[in-house]
């Protein structure tokens, strides 16, 4: 990485900007214009140097303020977690459920931050995925300072630390953590699914879900093919692309789903579908006849990461954040309510003996959420995950061609 | 000389509107199409028309379909929508204005609320579907959700007031005595509709294809909550190619193409219909 | 001939109510599932009778924000476009004028661009041009995508006016202002009132343009749109219901209303 590159690394996470209130007609549609007749400039960005990570930290300082941008209902409603940092702190938050799904996500903040503006976040959480992917590679994430990280360093689990999306948790720390496997109808599928090849059987034909993202189906088509999708190759995606065609051909997919899928198997109109681990758990908790399992031929684990963007205000205060919610309690407290995985198994332990202190319906359904594989998996349980398949930018491009021929015919 | 200010004076803060915010970024989406790159590394202009052909090539399919739903909900809007605008107009007395109301005001209440309770209604074995089923009248296999009925259908109740709203403001002008008066001279009743009602009521029928033709051909949601798999409209690809792949230039070159196709076939209705002449002949001044 | 006439009448009144009836029967299920006591996050399946959503209604912060905010984008911009789009939709429909056909053209573009695709467009612009994003910004767009609507409803309507009437009131002394307030704007009025309800039914209900040009102001149908991943808590449809129920009692109000006067 040659000293320019690194000088326009440090600018563009430090310089602060401030936003013309001004509204002038002419220089917004004639900048607009030339942006337009151009193109749009490339910005990919190389890895940071360690020094110049380091030079950065020693800068900042604590502005005792924070803004956490988060997805609806990822935090209690008394944002009780929050509220406690404040109190051992003294920093105070502002939190914004503005994130409602990633590829939006990123398509609303890519502009914002290839125009060297900042988002106006100092914490952002965004699934294990393209976009996240993206955020790095154009180096729209701060490096993290792992000095600061104690907490996480202490309880993080070791899945949680060795993620290949973000080797050394470099950019991203895990914010919570779930499963997708295979969900069904227990009125209507009569046996016990253990493997994927339930989803290939003729006798569930139209009454099969798979989901729509390129992703997910496809690490589920390499699964019924017994490849492993973290060391894929092309001609495997291409395989797994044939065998799902196949089985859509064969009118066994009622639907290619997004998050509507669990409507559609806990009311019946699909009697098994690809499914995600915290949405079933809760369709459990509601009496509905719903059962989830991880297929003995592999599942895929899919993380939700706290990262900072470039040109935020309060990076250091993010970092005592990102790092708070790594304490056991915090974490505990998060999990009771999100009901996904949490990335701190201590958290577990912080529950049973909180389970001791309930009676009733609350101390029933708390032994539920201690007990399901689905929130705290066991180590067999994690040793059937795979993450998503590791893409370059050229490898996307094809990645998804393959999977949406078949999802969108 | 004031006279002939008014138009350009009627029309400019309009006008300002759109040129700030329509026209830039159609010039943007124009320039974006024939350019070449990836979100990384960026896109660079290298006025590559093969985006046009290329997506053409790959999506001909799904824009044919939405085509075909799209004018296929038109009509099916047209025959169900006519009725109730003519009837409102003509019998709604000084109530007029609470019928377009109540049926303007499902729309108000959030689309996931409305989509998430058809769901429920239609569910396989739900309160519609499962009720039927039991007494027999339906094969246990029956299914609305995931069918191409569900998406014109979806596509119809979505946009059905904006086929009512514009139909019944045309009619509304029409003097019930004129109706009552054609009665009497012409021999039939649909004969006084035809020769009377309907031409007067023609400007409306044409803003009422122009809002839901347009907007349901392009329509993501519906097939895509409602449709099956092999359902796909050319708005959800649109939609991919933005959001998913970041191919910006396909997704503009796929918008431009789909504009192009819809004004043609705008263009043709207003000519076979002779819309184009009632909307010209009322510009006198 | 008569009677059958009569009986045509009412065949079509019973099916406008059904018609009604059927646009509104998703809101019924809407209204039903804010009284469900649901016990886990998700709100699907029926488990009991409870108002308590009721009471706890505004204890969401965020919602009520969005809520407040998504009411006043939609009147903001709904009083906005009515103007501005009369105005383009008289000017259209009466006049001859240069750049008539470019205006026409424009205002096919507005309804034909793809909502992502004008979303991401104004996102640029707003970028490029350093304007940040809030409900300022939400609310140019939804003029933006409204106004061909309310230009083509009025339009509608201008087309079938008789234009001699105006000049007849201007022959006997009236002004333009005067002329157009008490002869064109009382009988383009249907057109205008039934725009109004289309922008503001388009405003309060759009996810997708919102969702670009937001920055982090939050809208009733982006909350919403975020929540489905978790859960949506029933406090929205207690929101859904108090808006329709607000919109029945208006409609109601105005039909007994103009019954009084016609008393």
């Amino acid at each position: 990485m040659d000293p320019v590159n690194d000088l326009a690394f440090l600018r563009g996470m430090t310089q602060s900007r401030t936003r013309r209130d001004a509204f002038r007609i002419a220089g917004f549609s004639a900048a607009a214009l030339a942006l337009a007749a151009c193109g749009v400039q490339g910005k990919k960005a190389a890895p940071p140097k360690a020094d110049a990570v380091k030079d950065f930290w020693a800068k900042q300082k604590q502005n005792n303020q924070v803004v956490f941008a988060n997805w609806p209902e990822y935090m209690p409603e008394d944002k009780g977690p929050l509220e406690k940092f404040k109190a051992a702190t003294g920093i105070s938050y502002e939190y914004k459920e503005v994130i409602n799904e990633n590829a939006e996500f990123f398509g609303k903040a890519d502009p914002v931050l290839r125009a060297g503006q900042p988002l106006g976040y100092d914490i952002v959480v965004m699934t294990n995925g393209v976009q996240l992917q993206h955020m790095i590679e154009l180096g729209y994430a701060v490096p993290l300072d792992h000095a600061q990280l104690p907490n996480f360093n202490a309880n993080a689990g070791q899945k949680y630390k060795e993620r290949g999306y973000d080797p050394g948790n470099t950019y991203t720390v895990p914010y919570t953590s779930g499963i997708t496997g295979i969900a069904y109808n227990t009125k209507y599928v009569k046996e016990d699914i253990t493997s994927i090849q339930s989803l290939f059987d003729p006798k569930y034909k139209g009454r099969v879900g798979m989901m729509r993202d390129a992703q997910e189906i496809g690490n589920f088509g390499m699964y019924a093919l017994g490849i492993d999708p973290e060391k894929s190759t092309q001609a495997d995606w291409e395989k797994a692309g044939a065998k799902l065609k196949e089985q859509r051909d064969a009118g066994l997919v009622r639907k290619y789903y997004d998050q509507d899928y669990i409507d559609a198997v806990s009311k019946g109109d699909v009697y098994l579908t690809m499914a995600w681990s915290g949405d079933v758990f809760q369709r459990q908790l509601a009496g509905e006849p719903v059962k989830f399992v991880v297929p003995e031929e592999g599942g895929t684990i899919w993380t939700d990461n706290m990262l900072i963007p470039k040109g935020a205000a309060n990076p250091v205060d993010a970092l005592k954040l990102m790092d708070f919610l790594y304490q056991p309690e915090a974490a505990a407290e998060l999990e009771e309510f999100i009901q996904y995985v949490t990335p701190v198994p201590k958290a577990g332990d912080i529950l049973r003996a909180k389970v001791a202190t309930l009676k009733g319906q609350e101390k029933k359904d708390l032994e539920t959420l201690i007990g399901s594989p689905l929130i705290f998996p066991t180590e067999a349980d994690y040793a059937k995950l795979r993450t998503y398949t590791k893409l370059t930018t050229a490898q996307e491009q094809v990645f998804n061609r393959i999977f949406q021929t078949v999802t969108q015919a | 000389m004031k006279g002939r200010l008014t138009p350009y004076v009627l029309a400019f803060p309009a006008w300002f509107w759109l040129a700030i915010f329509l026209v830039v970024p159609i010039a943007a989406m124009a320039s974006v199409s024939t350019q070449t790159g990836n979100v990384i590394d960026g896109f660079v202009q290298t006025l590559s028309f093969s985006n046009y052909t290329d997506a053409l090539g790959r999506y001909s399919n799904q824009l044919l379909r939405s085509l075909w739903y799209g004018g296929l909900a038109t009509v099916v809007m047209i025959v169900i929508g006519y009725p109730v605008a003519y009837w409102i107009a003509f019998k709604g007395g000084n109530r007029k204005s609470m019928y377009l109301f109540l049926l303007l005001l499902p729309f108000f209440v959030s689309f996931v609320l409305r989509t998430i309770s058809w769901g429920f209604l239609l569910a396989d074995d739900g309160i519609l579907l499962g009720t039927l089923k039991n007494w027999g009248l339906l094969p246990s296999g029956f299914h609305v959700l995931a069918t191409t009925v569900a998406v014109v259908g979806g596509l119809t109740y979505n946009f059905l007031p904006f086929m009512i709203l514009p139909i019944y403001v045309a009619l509304e002008r029409v003097d019930p005595r004129v109706v009552e008066a054609a009665q009497d001279l012409y021999a039939s009743k649909t004969a006084a509709f035809r020769r009377v009602v309907l031409p007067l009521s023609l400007p409306g029928v044409f803003a009422g294809v122009l809002m839901t033709f347009v907007p349901a051909t392009a329509d993501p949601v519906n097939s895509q909550i409602l449709g099956g798999t092999e359902n796909t409209m050319i708005g959800n690809i649109i939609q991919t190619e933005y959001l998913v792949n970041n191919n910006y230039p396909t997704a503009s070159a796929l918008s431009f193409t789909l504009m192009a196709v819809l004004l043609v076939g705008i263009f043709i209705y207003a000519r076979a219909l002779g819309t184009e002449n009632v909307l010209e002949a009322a510009a006198t001044r | 001939m008569m009677t059958r006439s009569r009986f045509g009448d009412k065949l079509l009144h019973v099916y406008t109510w059904l018609i009604i009836v059927w646009l509104s029967s998703p809101i019924a299920v809407m209204i039903l599932f804010g009284f469900n006591d649901k016990k886990s996050k998700s709100n699907t399946s029926w488990q009991g009778f409870t108002t308590k959503w009721y009471q706890q209604l505004f204890e969401i912060d965020g919602l009520t924000v969005a809520l407040v905010n998504s009411l006043v984008i939609a009147l903001v911009s709904t009083l906005v476009t009515v103007v501005i789009g009369t105005m383009l939709g008289l000017a259209v429909g009466r006049y001859r004028f240069r750049g008539k056909g470019l205006t026409n053209f424009l205002v096919f573009a507005a309804i034909s661009t793809p909502e992502l695709v004008m979303g991401a467009s104004l996102l640029s612009l707003f970028v490029s041009s350093n304007v940040p994003r809030d409900s300022l910004t939400i609310i140019f767009a939804h003029v933006l995508f409204s106004l061909s609507f309310v230009t083509v409803t009025v339009r509608a309507r201008v087309v079938t006016l008789d234009p001699s009437l105006e000049e007849a009131a201007r022959d006997l002394g009236a002004s333009p202002w005067g002329t157009f307030r008490q002869v064109t704007l009382p009988a383009i009025m249907p057109g205008v009132l039934a725009g109004a309800m289309l922008a503001f039914a388009l405003s309060i209900d759009d996810y997708v343009v919102t969702s670009f040009v937001n920055g982090s102001t939050m809208t009733f149908p982006l909350w919403i749109v975020g929540s489905v991943k978790t859960g949506i808590p029933p406090q929205v449809n207690v929101m859904g219901t108090l808006i329709f129920g607000v919109g029945v009692l208006i409609a109601v109000g105005n039909a007994v209303a103009s019954r009084r006067r016609r008393t």
